[in-house]
């Protein structure tokens, strides 16, 4: 199918752009098009006007520092999973990348894009969430930076207002002595996982976020818990389901293996 | 109500090409039905084939999850794109001539973008690299076999810059040459692709 006919609106700047959205409630951004375009052929989606944010001079910016890495809104996920100085500040961000969908996608696709899109199914809300990093949006009454932990709502569902942008996210950087992993089980090369998991270590403190196996991506404090309980423990805070890709008890037990498996790399990865 | 249309200038294998769209037309759409460049195929229309992939500034790009509207600031290479402009065909196309890369072609424009691309930034990829090149696309003819070898072939050919073959003049069958002969046992297919 077609999308259903739409306003389109192609502004040069962030004012306009946030002017576009504010003058018409069903109004969307439209950034790399790879989550949007598909439910618009669908048409799952059918919003008044699309503000176009590709000609917005500035957005594609990808910096890294001691404190962590910053994405603007615009950077592809293929260019930060290119980047040396993202790999080395925070070496989660491009492990969890090179999972999200295949090199074509991640060509148009952006990262802050998928952060927004909020799919319990993706890799970069989970990897957001449990690095505790966070959003900077832009609205009609100004900018303001809003917590991972704020952020995810409901399924496909974050806390920005319709008449607001997300100019970059914001990853912390790894600590010294903390290590991290990446792992997931998806039925094809670069299919949305069935269970993906995260893992981030420091010290005594294990914590381990999850996709696919609950409304909203989750992270779940795993310090203290002997290591053959680790994704028993896991299951009491998530909701495997039963879908035409698994049944909840095959998720379950993704869950175990996993836990188990990003637990131990990302203390042999410890720096 | 008539629906609003947007003015845009569409670059395409080097050509500029005005057209008047709606804000909804898709740049496979665009390109196919607006500019008549039908090498474009159409396959799921939701980012899964592959089939529809081009080239946007160089780089592979899923045209049937782009608007052309949006494509408007970008140089866009297609299919036709790839082929010399006396006729002759690129290293990619030619490589899959020699290995039988190809049964129906509903696929084929698809693969040829994106190995182009794949190549000019690894023009020496190893076998699991040129796996990995074509991993975005899907074949229900092949098997692959062929077409990962169509890679490597045209890695080869693109080093060597060998002498490029006119389609309408394809190369003689001399026996022991033709790549459909050379098949491995894994490739020994009955046409189902995997
Ligand atoms: C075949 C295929 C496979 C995929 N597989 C995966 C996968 O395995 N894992 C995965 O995580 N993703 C996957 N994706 C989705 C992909 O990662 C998208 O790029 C991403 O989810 C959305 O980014 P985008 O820039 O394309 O956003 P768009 O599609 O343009 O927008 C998505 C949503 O976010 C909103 N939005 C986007 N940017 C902003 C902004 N800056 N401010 C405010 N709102 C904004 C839009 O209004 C829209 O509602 C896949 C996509 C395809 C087509
Ligand atoms: S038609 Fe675009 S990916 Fe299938
Ligand atoms: S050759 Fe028929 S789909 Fe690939």
């Amino acid at each position: 199918m077609k999308p259903a006919p739409f306003a389109y609106r192609r502004p040069g700047s962030l004012a306009d752009a946030v002017a576009a959205l504010a003058g018409d409630a069903g109004a969307k951004v439209l950034a790399g098009g790879q989550s949007l375009v598909p439910l618009l052929s669908m048409r799952l989606a059918a919003p008044s006007m699309l503000v176009d944010i590709n000609a917005i001079p500035g957005l594609d910016t990808i910096t890294a520092d001691d404190i962590g890495v910053t994405v603007g809104a615009l950077a592809r996920h293929a260019d930060v999973l290119a980047s040396d100085d993202v790999r080395r500040v925070q070496p989660l961000v491009p492990m969890a990348l090179s999972r999200v969908a295949h090199a074509t996608i991640r060509n148009r696709g952006t990262t802050v894009g998928s952060l927004v899109h909020a799919d319990a199914a993706a890799e970069m809300p989970v990897v957001l969430t449990l690095l505790g990093g966070s959003l900077e949006v832009v609205g009609p009454s100004g900018s303001r930076t809003v917590p991972a932990h704020e952020l995810y709502v409901g399924p496909l569902e974050c806390c920005l207002h319709h008449d607001e942008i997300a100019v970059s996210a914001f990853f912390p950087a790894l600590a010294p002595g903390a290590g991290v992993a990446f792992d997931e089980i998806a039925r094809r090369h670069g299919d949305y996982a069935l269970v993906g998991a995260a893992a981030l270590v420091d010290g005594d403190s294990v914590k381990v976020g999850y996709l696919s196996v609950a409304d909203v991506p989750t992270v779940v404090d795993l310090s203290g818990v002997p290591d053959d309980r680790l994704g028993d423990v896991a299951l009491e805070h998530l909701d495997p389901a039963d879908d035409v890709h698994a049944t909840a008890d095959y998720r379950a037990q993704l869950v175990r293996v996993l836990t188990a498996r990003v637990v131990r790399s990302a203390r042999e990865g410890t720096r | 109500m008539t629906e609003e249309r947007h003015d845009v200038v569409l670059t395409v294998n080097g050509t500029a090409h005005p057209v008047r769209v709606p804000g909804r037309r898709l740049l496979s759409d665009a390109l196919r039905h607006d500019l008549g460049l039908t090498g474009t195929h159409v396959g799921c229309e939701h980012g899964v084939c592959g089939a529809c992939t081009v080239l946007v500034d160089g780089r592979p790009v899923r045209s049937c999850l782009m608007f052309a509207v949006s494509a408007q600031d970008s140089e866009i290479t297609t299919v036709e794109g790839l082929t010399g402009s006396d006729g002759s065909l690129g290293p990619v196309q030619q490589a899959f001539l020699e290995c039988h890369g190809l049964q129906c072609g509903f696929c084929t424009p698809g693969f040829l973008t994106t190995i182009t691309a794949g190549l000019r930034d690894n023009p020496s990829p190893t076998h699991e690299e040129a796996r990995d090149m074509v991993a975005g696309n899907l074949c229900r003819c092949t098997g692959y076999q062929n077409i990962v070898k169509a890679v490597e072939r045209a890695a080869e050919l693109a080093r060597d810059g060998a002498p490029r073959v006119h389609p309408a003049d394809p190369p003689e069958p001399e026996s022991g040459q033709l790549a459909y002969e050379e098949r491995d046992d894994d490739n020994a297919s009955t046409g189902l692709g995997g």
